[in-house]
C-alpha cells in the first residue's frame, strides 16, 4: 500500500513544532523521542508501520484545539487516534504527521437515565461506556468485537457496528451529539440530548468520516435499559444455500433477533479444534439470539425453530441454561483466535445483499482454490456483513501480496453483487485503492468536496479513504 | 418541468438558467417560500426492487409513499419510521412522495424506538446543482464505504441535490399492538410516565402526551408492538409500573397513533404550528416557561416529551422570538411547520445556527449547488 512521501519541509520543522506543542501541553503529553514515537507506528493493521513525527496526548477539548491550531498554522498533517484498534489502518501515521491521541480523555461527563443518554470524552473505551451505566441496568448498544479496547472516538470515526446491530443499529444510529474540533481549532457543538438535526445533518456525515473532517472530543450517546434476558439457538445445515435461505426466512417472518451469526465449515473446524465448543461438523452453522423475558424468548424461539426445522437442519440446539448459552457463543467468540492459531490471517469486511450469500460463498471457495490460500467465513448474516478470514504466512515472501490480491477480489465481488467494500471497519488505507471499484470519479469528488469544506488544507488524516491519485491535487493544496 | 428519467432530469438541471423549486407531491409547504420554476418529480416513479428476505426496498424518488406502503404491506412489511402525512395539518392536497419524505427527513412516533427516516435510508442517487448524476450508500444494511452523504441528503430539503432514487431498510409489521392510555395528567406527570416507560426493558415503540386542550382532556399514551404473547406480557408489566393506565388494542390503538403522527388535533384549527426538538424532560419545562412569558399555546409532546408540536396565534411573529429564546437556553431546535407565506418570509423557518456551523452549511451548499439554483433560501 503506497503512502505519500513525507514532506521534507515539514520534517525539518520538527524542533520548532515540538517546542510550540510543549507550550500548550504538559511535557509528558508531547512524545517526540524516536524510541517513543514507535509506539504509534501502526494500529491493528500491523502489516504497515511508520513512526510519526511526534505524538500528542491532550487532556481536554481546549488542548486539542490548541494542538490543531499549531499544526494548521505550520501546515503539519494530523492523524487522529482513538485506541489504535483499526483493522483498516485508519490511524496509520506518515513520517511527517502528528498523531493526536485522545486516550487521556476518558471521563464520563454526564449520565441521564431520565432522558436516556450519556455524555463522555471520546477516549473512553466502548465497553466502559456500558460499564458506567450497567449497575443501573442500562447499556450502550453498539458492540464491536474489539469493545474492550476500542475508543468511542474511533467508533465514531469508523461508524462501528457489532454483532447486535441487526436490532440496535450501528454507531450513527446511537449517536446524539458531538463536540468537534476542526483543523483550524474551531470548536463546534453539533446535536445534543435532543433527536435529529436542526439544519443539515452534519452529525450524520461526521460519523464515519474516518477522522478526516475534525477531531471528536466529546460525544452524547443513546443508552437503553437492558433486556430482561437473552438466549441463543444453534443450527447446523448441510449447505450454505439452505442456511442462507433460513436467514432470509427468519428476518422475513417478523421476529427480529438481536443477532444472526454465520460460520462456514473451515471456520467451524478451526474453532472446534481450538475451543471445543461442541459444534456439529457441518457445512454451515447459524447462531440466532433473541431477547426478552423467558416467556417472550420462548415465543420467539418457537417461531424461529419452526422455520429452521422446515429447512431440515442437521443439528438444532436450544440453550436451556446460561452455561449452555455461553457454550454456544464460545466457538463464535473464539473464531478469530482459532484462525490465528492456524496461520496469519487477514479479516475482510464487505457487505452483500443477504440473498447473494450462497453465491458469494461459493465464489469465495473457488477463488480460495485459485489463489491457493485457505479462507474461513464468520459473519453477521442478518445484515449481510461478511468477515472472510484469509489465511497466509507472513514470513513467506509474496504471501501477503497474494492474500491482498485475493482480498481485493472478494471485495470486488461484494460490490458486483450489489454490496460494498466495508460494512463496519472503514476504508482507511486497506480498502482505499478499491474505492474506484465502488464509486465513479464524481461520486468521490462530491465526498472530497465535503472535506474541502471542513478541512480546506487537507491536513487531517489526508492519505486515507480516497486513492492517492484521486486526492493528489487536493492534498497538494 | 417534469422529467421522466434521471438523464432527462440531469440535463434539465444542467441547463437551468434560474432557480428551481423541487417538488414531489407538493404536500409539504414548509420552509421559506422559494421563487423559481417548478421541477415536478412525479414522473420518476416506481418501485425498482423489493427483496423481503433482505428487508430492502429501492424506489424512484417520485414514487407515492402510499404505493410503497402497499407494496410492502403485501409482504407484511412497512417503513419502520412511521412517516407523517402532512396534508391534514397543512391543508394541502396532492400525493406525498418518497423523495419529499426523505428531503424533509419525515419520521413519526416510532422514531423514539427504531430511528428516523435518515436511520433507515440506505442509499441515494441524486443530481447535484451542476447536473451531475451522483450516488452514495447502497442497498445493504451495513455500509461505511466513504462518507455518509445519505444522512446529509436526508433533511436537506432539496437544497443539496435532487433525489432520483432512494433505498430503505424495511421491517416486518408486528403481529400485535397495544397502547396504554391515561387521561387528565399534567404535562410534567405525563412526560414523567413516558420517561419511566422508555427507561424500562419493555421496548416501547411510541410515547406521547397530548397536553390539556390539544385534543380534549390531556391524554398520555405508550405503545407496545410485537408478537401477541410478548405484547400482552409487556403491557401487564408496564401497567404494574404505571398506575392508572388503561389498555386499548388493534385498530383503536392504531388510531391514537395516527392522530399523533399527523398532528390531527391541530388540523383545520387556526394558528401557526411549530415543531420543536428538545431534551425530553425539557418539554414540559419549555411549555410552562412560554406560558409564563405570555405565549398562549396548545402542545402535543411526542418522542417521550422531546418532540413538541406547538399551536400558537399566527399574529405578529407567531411566538418566534420567545420560542427561539427558549431554544437558546435549553438547546435543541424549532421549525415553523405551518404559517402563511408572509410569516415564512418574516421569520426564519429553521433554527438559526451559530456562526461556525452556519459557515459549514453555506460551504456545503456552495459545493453541492455552486450556482445556488436548488430551492434557494428554503432553509434560510
Amino acid at each position: 500500500m503506497e503512502m505519500p512521501k513525507p514532506d521534507p519541509q515539514v520534517m525539518a520543522k520538527k524542533p520548532q513544532l515540538v517546542k510550540r506543542l510543549q507550550e500548550v501541553l504538559p511535557t509528558d503529553a508531547v512524545i517526540h523521542e524516536e524510541a517513543e514515537t514507535r509506539a504509534y507506528e501502526c494500529d491493528a493493521l500491523t502489516a504497515y508501520r511508520c513512526p510519526p513525527l511526534c505524538a500528542v496526548l491532550p487532556s481536554s477539548t481546549v488542548e486539542v484545539a490548541a494542538v490543531l491550531r499549531i499544526c494548521h498554522d505550520m501546515g503539519v498533517p494530523v492523524v487522529p487516534r482513538g485506541s489504535g484498534t483499526s483493522l483498516a489502518g485508519g490511524a496509520l501515521p506518515t513520517a511527517d504527521s502528528v498523531i493526536l491521541g485522545v486516550a487521556r480523555m476518558n471521563a464520563v461527563l454526564e449520565t441521564d437515565y431520565e432522558n436516556r443518554f450519556i455524555r463522555v470524552q471520546t477516549g473512553r473505551t466502548n465497553l466502559s461506556v456500558t460499564g458506567a451505566v450497567e449497575q443501573d441496568d442500562f447499556f450502550y448498544a453498539p458492540d464491536p468485537s474489539s469493545q474492550l479496547a476500542c475508543a468511542i472516538a474511533g467508533n465514531i470515526a469508523m461508524n462501528s457496528g457489532g454483532a447486535h446491530c441487526l436490532k440496535y443499529g450501528v454507531t450513527t444510529n446511537n449517536l446524539l451529539g458531538v463536540t468537534l474540533v476542526t483543523m483550524d481549532g474551531t470548536v463546534l457543538e453539533i446535536g445534543g440530548a435532543h433527536l435529529d438535526a436542526g439544519g443539515l445533518d452534519l452529525l450524520g456525515v461526521i460519523c464515519g468520516s474516518e477522522g478526516q473532517l475534525g477531531v471528536v472530543t466529546e460525544a452524547t450517546l443513546r443508552i437503553l435499559h437492558k433486556p430482561e434476558g437473552a438466549r441463543p439457538v444453534l443450527m447446523g445445515f448441510d449447505s450454505n444455500e439452505v442456511a442462507g435461505q433460513c436467514v432470509s426466512d427468519i428476518i422475513k417472518a417478523g421476529v427480529l433477533p438481536v443477532a444472526i451469526e454465520f460460520m462456514d465449515r473451515p471456520c467451524i473446524r478451526a474453532t472446534e479444534a481450538f475451543a471445543g465448543a461442541g459444534y456439529p461438523d457441518c457445512e454451515a452453522l447459524l447462531i440466532v439470539e433473541v431477547e426478552g423475558s423467558d416467556a417472550e424468548i420462548k415465543e420467539q424461539l418457537d417461531l424461529i425453530l419452526e422455520i429452521a426445522r422446515s429447512h431440515n437442519p442437521v443439528e438444532l440446539r436450544e440453550s436451556t441454561s446460561a452455561e449452555e448459552s455461553a457454550k454456544i457463543w464460545l466457538g463464535r467468540k473464539s473464531a478469530f483466535g482459532a484462525m490465528g492459531q492456524i496461520n496469519d490471517y487477514m479479516c475482510l469486511d464487505g457487505t452483500i445483499p443477504v440473498s447473494q450469500l450462497p453465491y458469494v460463498l461459493r465464489r469465495i471457495g473457488e477463488m480460495s482454490q485459485e489463489y491457493g490460500l485457505g479462507v474461513g467465513n464468520v459473519f453477521h448474516a442478518g445484515d449481510g456483513n461478511m468477515h472472510p478470514l484469509i489465511l497466509f504466512n507472513a514470513n513467506k515472501p509474496g504471501d501477503l501480496e497474494r492474500c491482498e490480491a485475493f482480498g481485493a477480489d472478494i471485495l470486488r465481488l461484494c460490490v458486483e453483487v450489489g454490496g460494498c467494500l466495508t460494512g463496519e471497519h472503514g476504508v482507511g488505507i486497506e480498502k482505499r485503492d478499491l474505492m474506484v471499484d465502488q464509486f465513479a470519479p464524481e461520486d468521490m469528488d462530491i465526498q472530497m468536496a465535503v472535506k474541502d469544506v471542513f478541512d480546506p488544507k487537507w491536513l487531517l488524516n489526508p492519505a486515507k479513504v480516497f486513492p492517492l491519485e484521486v486526492s493528489r491535487l487536493r492534498r497538494a493544496g | 418541468m417534469r422529467p421522466e428519467t434521471e438523464a432527462e432530469l440531469a440535463a434539465m438541471v444542467a441547463g437551468a438558467n434560474g432557480p428551481l423549486r423541487v417538488q414531489g407531491g407538493g404536500t409539504r409547504t414548509i420552509g421559506a417560500p422559494v421563487t423559481g420554476q417548478v421541477l415536478d418529480m412525479s414522473g420518476l416513479s416506481g418501485v425498482v426492487l423489493h427483496e423481503p428476505g433482505a428487508l430492502t426496498l429501492v424506489a424512484q424518488a417520485g414514487t407515492p409513499v402510499a404505493e410503497v406502503e402497499a407494496v410492502l404491506a403485501d409482504e407484511g412489511q412497512r417503513l419502520p419510521f412511521e412517516p407523517m402525512d402532512h396534508r391534514a395539518l397543512l391543508g394541502t392536497v396532492g400525493t406525498p412522495t418518497l423523495g419529499g419524505m426523505v428531503a424533509a427527513n419525515v419520521s413519526g412516533p416510532r422514531r423514539v424506538q427504531g430511528g428516523a427516516c435518515r436511520d433507515f435510508l440506505l442509499g441515494v442517487r441524486f443530481i447535484d446543482g451542476a447536473g451531475r448524476v451522483l450516488k452514495n450508500g447502497g442497498r445493504v444494511m451495513k455500509n461505511v464505504t466513504g462518507y455518509d452523504l445519505v444522512k446529509l441528503m436526508a433533511g436537506s430539503w432539496g437544497t443539496l441535490g435532487v433525489l432520483t432514487e432512494v433505498s430503505f431498510k424495511v421491517l416486518a409489521i408486528p403481529q400485535a399492538e397495544a397502547t396504554l392510555v391515561a387521561r387528565g395528567r399534567s404535562d410534567a406527570d405525563g412526560v414523567a410516565a413516558l420517561s419511566a416507560a422508555l427507561g424500562s426493558p419493555f421496548d416501547v415503540s411510541g410515547a406521547a402526551h397530548l397536553g390539556d386542550g390539544a385534543a380534549g382532556a390531556a391524554r398520555t399514551q405508550v405503545r407496545i408492538e410485537g408478537l401477541a404473547g410478548s405484547v400482552a406480557y409487556r403491557v401487564a408489566q408496564l401497567q404494574a409500573r404505571l398506575p392508572g393506565f388503561d389498555v386499548v388494542e388493534g385498530a383503536e390503538s392504531a388510531a391514537l397513533w395516527q392522530e399523533v403522527r399527523d398532528v390531527l388535533p391541530f388540523a383545520g384549527v387556526p394558528g401557526a404550528v411549530w415543531r420543536l426538538s428538545v431534551k425530553p424532560s425539557d418539554g414540559p419545562v419549555l411549555s410552562a416557561a412560554l406560558k409564563a412569558q405570555g405565549l398562549d399555546h396548545k402542545a402535543i409532546f411526542d418522542w417521550g416529551g422531546g418532540l413538541i408540536w406547538l399551536l400558537v396565534d399566527a399574529a405578529g411573529d407567531a411566538g418566534a422570538a420567545l420560542i427561539r429564546g427558549q431554544m437558546a437556553t435549553l438547546g435543541g431546535h424549532a421549525t415553523l411547520i405551518r404559517g402563511n407565506e408572509a410569516l415564512r418570509r418574516a421569520v426564519p423557518v429553521f433554527q438559526p445556527e451559530p456562526a461556525p456551523l452556519a459557515a459549514l452549511s453555506v460551504g456545503l451548499r456552495a459545493k453541492f449547488d455552486p450556482r445556488g439554483i436548488l430551492n434557494p433560501g428554503l432553509m434560510g
